[in-house]
């Protein structure tokens, strides 16, 4: 029981994008499209899974004082394991995302829950937070992107449904309708949230 | 009962002004410039207001009646006014569905989301506007030309893409201005662009309309279009070869519009006449700035709305001083 709200606060009550607001930089950078939005949330669950696990399992060994920049080389190498692989399999996803593929070092979500849960918790319950938080991420970056994508360019997944050629509402696409977009799930979800 | 002594708090003499009234009488200044619009567009003109003015009362109505469940203020002229100031900022030939696409952005993102009429920070024509322009900036900026009447698929530039793009390309100014509409002809608004923005008569006429009723004041509309002339002024005493004068920077574009219409927009401008004008000033030098070195060839809805942004602090940064407010002296040190 406890190890299934560990997993399932990160989906809905303490989504990091839509309720704790982290990492909301590469969230509005990326997600353009639904494909972008799974391979950023896929990339950061495994890095905040990993890092997480091992986290947790240093926590008794590493001084407090240094404790960050461990955290920090900890995420740092997982971050560079899904850099490489992303590059050597999906090329081309990898160069869509660019730069915000290293980033996820500094993305507010991952060395978040290596402070307020793995530091503290055993490696279980860390390893079901990280799952539970990146699946919430990637939820939250894929609807995003989905909508963007559906208003933006009439595809969903890269699959047009409005003629060849045409144009969706551009500004979905561009930075001011991530911002609209964000806003407006944001409202919903509190709605949901209060409401139940 | 009525010989009955009341006792009441003040304040005892009341204004007859109301949110009605006042809008309604910019609805009915905007009036020339739209009959202006019919007598160069033909219908499509109508068709493009009535549909901007159906969408946005439609779209308020339901979004108070189903979302925010209050009860409905339709009749208060608003959502009628964003709808004709949304419908005089896009050319006549623009689909349906991008208008009622505008209409839901301009009262479901930039008002109603903020709490309605009185707490929107952003003039909704506007953000509606801008919104389009960037969604779509092909239809936004096909124009049909005026008086093609028969023909409805010729389009041409406004004055303003013409200069853009001839200074674009290194031509002169002197060379652009011979393909450019008279003066005379800018001032009738006997050349293509938005529905309501073309003539600047009909619009003048709207606006001493509302400064003689006292709708508004003088004092943004005279130092948007005084900052705006000065500042292109000095462009084109320094180079009148390589900048466009400060009378057609007036005359063309939305300008005037922009002046009297939208940056007077009670809610979104500041309240004291001090601050009205550092307002004004703003959008005229803005608008300068976008037209001569931004992307966009027209800036006057990107400045309006910058400057709305601005309204908060300048509201508590200039205050008007209290009646037997002393300067407080600092003898300190």
């Amino acid at each position: 029981m406890n190890q299934l709200n560990n997993f399932s606060k990160g989906l809905l009550r303490e989504n990091p994008i839509l309720v704790l607001l982290l990492g909301t930089c590469p969230t509005l950078a990326v997600t353009s499209s639904a494909i972008n939005g799974l391979g950023m949330g896929l990339a950061t669950t495994f890095v905040l899974l990993m890092s997480n696990v091992f986290i947790s399992m240093i926590k008794g060994f590493v001084p407090d004082k240094v404790r960050i920049p461990s955290f920090i080389v900890v995420i740092a190498s997982f971050v560079t394991i899904v850099d490489l692989l992303m590059q050597a399999y999906t090329p081309a996803l990898s160069k869509q995302l660019g730069i915000f593929i290293p980033l996820i070092v500094v993305n507010c979500i991952v060395l978040g829950r290596a402070e307020a849960f793995a530091a503290k918790n055993d490696v279980f319950s860390s390893m079901i937070d990280g799952l539970g938080m990146g699946l919430g991420f990637t939820m939250a970056l894929v609807i995003l992107g989905g909508i963007r994508e559906m208003l933006g360019a009439g595809s969903i997944f890269g699959l047009k449904f409005i003629a060849e050629g045409a144009d969706g509402v551009l500004v979905f696409i561009l930075a001011p309708g991530a911002f609209i977009t964000l806003g407006f799930l944001i409202a919903i979800l509190k709605k949901i949230n209060k409401s139940s | 009962m009525s010989k009955l002594f009341t006792i009441s708090p003040s304040p005892h003499v009341h204004s007859d002004e109301s949110v009605n009234k006042i809008m309604y009488s910019v609805i009915l200044a905007l009036a020339p410039a739209f009959v202006w619009s019919v007598v160069m567009f033909g219908l499509y003109s109508v068709r493009v207001t009535l549909l901007a003015v159906a969408a946005c009362m439609a779209f308020e109505f339901l979004i108070q009646k189903y979302i925010l469940r209050t009860k409905p203020q339709i009749a208060d002229g608003s959502a009628a006014l964003t709808g004709v100031l949304l419908a005089f900022n896009v050319p006549s030939s623009i689909p349906s569905w991008m208008l009622i696409a505008g209409a839901l952005v301009a009262i479901g993102i930039a008002k109603m989301p903020y709490g309605g009429l009185g707490n929107n920070p952003f003039n909704p024509a506007l953000v509606g506007r801008v919104f389009m322009l960037i969604s779509f900036p092909v239809q936004m900026t096909s124009w049909p030309a005026v008086n093609a009447s028969g023909v409805d698929a010729v389009t041409t530039a406004t004055p303003l893409a013409i200069l853009k793009e001839g200074v674009k390309n290194g031509q002169p100014v002197v060379e652009i201005f011979k393909n450019l509409p008279t003066n005379a002809d800018l001032f009738l608004g006997n050349m293509s662009g938005s529905l309501g923005e073309i003539s600047v008569l009909a619009l003048l006429i709207g606006g001493i309309f509302m400064l003689v009723r006292k709708i508004i004041t003088w004092h943004i509309p005279v130092s948007v279009l005084l900052s705006a002339a000065v500042f292109s002024g000095i462009f084109w005493l320094i180079n009148p070869a390589q900048y466009a004068d400060p009378i057609f920077h007036l005359m063309t574009g939305g300008l005037i519009l922009g002046a009297f219409f939208m940056a007077t927009d009670m809610v979104t401008s500041p309240m004291n006449p001090r601050a009205q004008l550092i307002f004004g000033a703003g959008i005229g030098i803005l608008t300068i700035l976008i037209r001569v070195w931004g992307a966009y060839p027209e800036g006057v809805s990107f400045a309006i709305l910058i400057m709305n942004a601005v309204v908060p602090l300048l509201n508590r940064f200039v205050k008007p001083k209290r009646f037997g407010e002393v300067k407080i002296q600092s003898n300190k040190g």
